[in-house]
């Protein structure tokens, strides 16, 4: 395996729950969005991080670019100065109607970066944009268009070619494609995928749906409130899910087969709040596992490699549900 | 007032019915002109407001006399409207009209230019506390709260007492700095919520600096709400200059702006009332059709406005 | 079979455009029947009209922009929902008829506690007191599973989780014991595992209840796994209607194939590094310009003069009873042009 290109070490982010007017006595209480998170991606792999809403994993996303500081944790990616990394790390948004300026054509959009980083101007700058819109599969006249003039589809390519603009490295795609139809969806896919090897990118794949992550991603990390649960490389996470929150997961989904004989695990009640995570492991209030215990009410279960290079934060990863 | 003076008020009108229709005309080309359009009061707004601009342009091409000219302080004082003079004359003989005329050079030029400093500082300032947030926001938003609270007539009197006359740069620039606090609450919120939207995060992330994300990115989505409020802002500050030169404090006599005119005739109201209710009147038409058209220009520039089947 | 509980003719729902530049035609001459007690499983992408002809259904519409076109025909338990007055609509509405939407976030009023939202369509349909309408409040809430009904009932929405707003909308719905439930995307705002606990909530309600549901969404996997029959729309239009399991064994207009074939699949096979999905080239057209002759023309791998030229009519795929499988396309003419493909 090659030597990783983002290595990301006890990621910690709370954020402070601001008072209301009427609530001055109470104290302040924290949101432990993301609890001492790790993980580390090879050059021109893709890791998939995947969780349901409020787990945290966007997050991890903007501390790892630090367009939010961490409150602890460190991101090791090459250079600490804060304009080289943002040239050798991108990031790509779920919503492709808030994610572009509606006041800026795609030329404009595409020219900003160009010129923050003086990669270049004039006619060298509308060559690259060009080559940018080709790229990403658009035609080059679209560089006039205004976002509301485009599609959903074609939003998000232009969003994709801003990001591979200043010719990062390492790109994050948070929830990219989760905001699009499903025909436009697998078009994004195959581009990100076509993408990756054509600029050897590494990417960090973040989303809620398995699925889609199934076809993008070499490793997977779950996260369940504000902690990676469950960590391993693609295959085995899918096929052998150890954690039992993994395994619930992927039997949510819905398969597009009304013969699949499939037994859904329908977890009870909800995502509990992260301002008062529960005790012990944060899983065990919705847990089906059978042999739940004392433990896991008490007991921070840490994530330990149950298998080669497979890692799961549960007291029972090694016994079948 | 002879036939040349009559041509010119025509030229006025039919100038401002140009203007009107030439906005028209361009608006109905775009979708945002449309909605625009389609609030009834601003067309008429947008033609009321061309002729008075016209008429403070065009002043002495109009104006039939004077506006200081005083042909006969005794004889000829508080004559009803007449052929000669259209609206009469006041206490001092002087034709109405002729300083209807230039008062509107006088209060659509105060009108504008403090709104342009209030705009300019509301603007900055509520830019940079909702850019930045924390102690920054806290404390300009505690300084603007002081701003609000403070009834602004008497700030104004305090500092208009310092002058016997106060110059017209002052009060511009007076009215200017007592007028932004509203504009910079608005913008300050408007900022906080596009602060927070991805393609501020996309900026950031591509490592554009702070200046560059406001100017860029922020202040020209946050466009619409600010000059939605310069338009009514205007029709404000004529409203508090006339109030002012109403108290005898704001344009020097003879300097004739409207809230002075008013002012000047409030006195022999009951003999000769067209002194002070023509300009009353015309600084009522004129905050009119600027509420027309910041009304219309709130329907054009909310995006969300723009129609769309699903 | 059994007389159809609602039946739609023809229907075609238009929309004025801002731009001036013409008429949408988000619903293009939509037909189908729904029966009683069955699921209806309506997919397609953003724009195929699906959300448009539930809300015509209902007269929802907003008009202007839109308008339904003369000559459209829904016909509930024999009574023409177009052409009743506003009063005898607003008696099926919430009765009869009861819709669940999206956005459980902005679909409930904010000032009304769960309890009075609930109880508002027994109110005013069946003259319940407040005092019965909270207990039958309290019942719902307890009938779509929240914990606690009798402290939650006056919970304000935003004290609710987005699971639990949306189990509350579910209640509002069936409080009345409707006989038809329209739910348009009931899940898609919602994580996976609260997905997976309304849509078999609904799955029993529907059983217990023995109503129908027309259930709108653009999630293949959530019809196959609840829907007796589906509708597939493309740019306004049915391009196919079959029995579900029917549909997902052989899938016979080129866009449900191609659909189904982009769909990320948990049940496929491992991907092989750099794999690719199946795409349909191109993007849905506007509304204001659908293309000739069959409008998924320009995107279809098969297509040839005559799909350029003259639209095909719901053809009869010939399996079954007649009128069970219906597909849009020519292909069902000429068999022999479906070629595997490159």
């Amino acid at each position: 395996m090659t030597a990783a290109l983002v290595q990301v070490e006890g990621l910690v982010k709370h954020f402070r729950v601001e008072r209301g007017l009427f609530r001055v006595g109470r104290p302040r209480r924290l949101v432990r969005a993301v609890d001492g998170v790790s993980f580390a991606i090879s050059a021109g792999r893709t890791l998939g991080l995947v969780g349901e809403s409020g787990c945290g994993k966007s997050t991890v996303a903007r501390s790892t670019l630090r367009l939010i500081e961490p409150d602890a944790g460190s991101v090791a990616a090459g250079p600490r100065q804060l304009r080289a990394l943002r040239r050798r790390m991108q990031i790509v948004f779920q919503d492709p109607y808030g994610s572009l300026n509606p006041r800026m054509t795609v030329r404009q959009t595409l020219a900003e970066p160009l010129a923050i980083h003086r990669l270049a101007r004039g006619a060298e700058a509308e060559r690259r944009i060009a080559a940018l819109l080709e790229e990403v599969g658009l035609d080059p006249t679209f560089a006039n268009a205004y976002p509301h003039e485009l599609s959903g589809g074609q939003r998000q390519r232009v969003g994709i070619a801003r990001a591979l603009s200043v010719e990062p490295e390492f790109v994050v795609l948070d929830e990219a494609v989760s905001a699009l139809d499903v025909s436009v969806q697998a078009q994004v896919l195959n581009l990100l995928t076509d993408l990756q090897q054509r600029r050897r990118l590494t990417y960090l794949f973040i989303a809620h749906d398995l699925a889609v992550v199934k076809y993008i991603a070499d490793q997977v990390a779950v996260m369940y409130l504000g902690r990676i649960v469950e960590h391993a490389p693609a295959a085995a996470l899918y096929q052998a899910p150890r954690h039992p929150y993994t395994r619930s997961l992927l039997s949510a989904i819905p398969v597009p087969n009304p013969n699949a004989a499939r037994q859904r695990i329908v977890l009870p009640g909800d995502v509990p709040s992260p301002v008062a995570p529960p005790p012990g492991c944060h899983f065990h209030p919705r847990c089906p596992h059978p042999k739940k215990n004392d433990l896991c009410r008490v007991e921070t279960p840490r994530l330990r490699e149950v298998a080669p290079a497979h890692f799961a934060a549960c007291h029972f990863a090694e016994e079948p549900m | 007032m002879n036939a040349w003076k009559w041509l010119a008020l025509a030229g006025a009108l039919a100038a401002a019915l140009l203007v009107a229709g030439a906005v028209r005309r361009r608006a109905l080309g775009t979708a945002a002109g449309r909605r625009f359009l389609r609030h009834p009061a601003s067309t008429p707004g947008v033609f009321v407001l061309a002729f008075f601009v016209t008429l403070a342009l065009a002043a002495p091409l109009v104006a039939p006399y004077d506006p200081d000219w005083m042909p006969g302080i005794v004889e000829l004082q508080n004559r009803p409207p007449s052929g000669l003079h259209p609206l009469g004359t006041d206490v001092y003989s002087r034709d109405v009209w002729s300083r209807l005329v230039y008062g509107a050079r006088i209060s659509l030029g105060i009108g504008a230019l403090a709104m342009l400093v209030a705009v300019t500082l509301g603007a900055a300032v509520g830019a940079v506390a909702g850019y930045f947030r924390r102690w920054v926001d806290a404390a300009l938003m505690r300084f603007v709260d002081v701003g609000l609270a403070l009834p602004r007539i008497f700030v104004l009197l305090m500092v208009v007492a310092l002058w016997e006359h106060v110059p017209l740069a002052v009060l511009v620039l007076v009215i200017g700095f007592t007028s932004w606090f509203g504009t910079s609450r608005l913008v300050r919120a408007e900022v906080l919520s596009l602060r927070e939207r991805e393609f501020v995060a996309a900026a950031r992330a591509l490592g554009a600096g702070p200046r560059r994300v406001v100017f860029r990115h922020v202040l020209p989505n946050a466009a619409a709400p600010i000059i939605v409020s310069a338009a009514l802002g205007i029709g404000n500050v004529m409203l508090l200059e006339a109030g002012l030169s109403f108290l005898g404090l704001g344009v020097p006599s003879p300097a004739p702006s409207w809230g002075s005119m008013i002012f000047d005739g409030t006195e022999k109201m009951a003999v000769a009332p067209w002194t002070s209710v023509f300009p009353g009147l015309a600084i009522a038409v004129v905050v009119m059709a600027l509420n027309g058209i910041a009304d219309g220009l709130r329907d054009a520039l909310d995006p969300r406005r723009e129609g769309g089947a699903a | 079979m059994t007389e159809p509980l609602l039946r739609v003719r023809d229907l075609k729902t238009y929309f004025v455009t801002e731009q001036g530049s013409g008429t949408a035609r988000a619903v293009d001459g939509v037909s189908f029947e729904v029966h009683p007690g069955e699921t209806l499983g309506i997919v397609g992408e953003s724009g195929c009209g699906k959300t448009v002809t539930s809300l015509s259904i209902l007269r929802l519409i907003p008009e202007p922009p839109g308008h339904i076109r003369p000559g459209s025909f829904i016909e509930f338990e024999g009574r023409n929902l177009l052409t009743l007055a506003p009063k005898e609509l607003r008696a099926i509405r919430g009765n009869q008829i009861a819709m669940v939407f999206q956005e459980p976030m902005t679909s409930l009023n904010p000032v009304f506690t769960a309890g009075d939202q609930i109880g508002e369509a027994a109110v005013v349909h069946q003259g319940l007191s407040r005092k019965a309408a909270r207990r039958r409040a309290i019942d719902m809430l307890r009938l779509v599973g929240i914990p606690d009904p009798e402290e939650r009932v006056d919970h304000y929405p935003h004290q609710l989780s987005g699971g639990m707003r949306q189990r509350v909308m579910i209640a509002m719905a069936l409080i009345c014991h409707p006989k038809l439930l329209i739910a348009d995307e009931p899940t898609t705002a919602l994580d996976v595992t609260i997905q997976a606990q309304i849509l078999e909530l609904l799955d029993r309600l529907q059983a217990d209840l023995g109503m129908a549901v027309m259930l709108i969404t653009h999630d293949l996997g959530v019809v196959a796994g609840s829907a007796d029959r589906v509708i597939v729309m493309y740019a306004g239009q049915i391009v196919e209607q079959a029995p579900t399991v029917e549909l997902f064994a052989r899938p016979l207009h080129p866009y449900s194939e191609g659909l189904m074939a982009s769909v990320p699949r948990i049940d496929a096979p491992p991907r092989q590094r750099h794999g690719r999905l199946h795409t349909i080239p191109g993007q849905v057209p506007a509304a204001t310009a659908w293309p000739p002759g069959c409008r998924f023309h320009p995107r279809c791998p098969y297509a040839w003069d005559r799909c350029r030229q003259e639209e095909p009519p719901l053809l009869d795929a010939g399996t079954g009873e007649p009128g069970t499988h219906t597909v849009r396309c020519w292909l069902l003419t000429e068999p022999r042009r479906r070629t595997p493909r490159p």
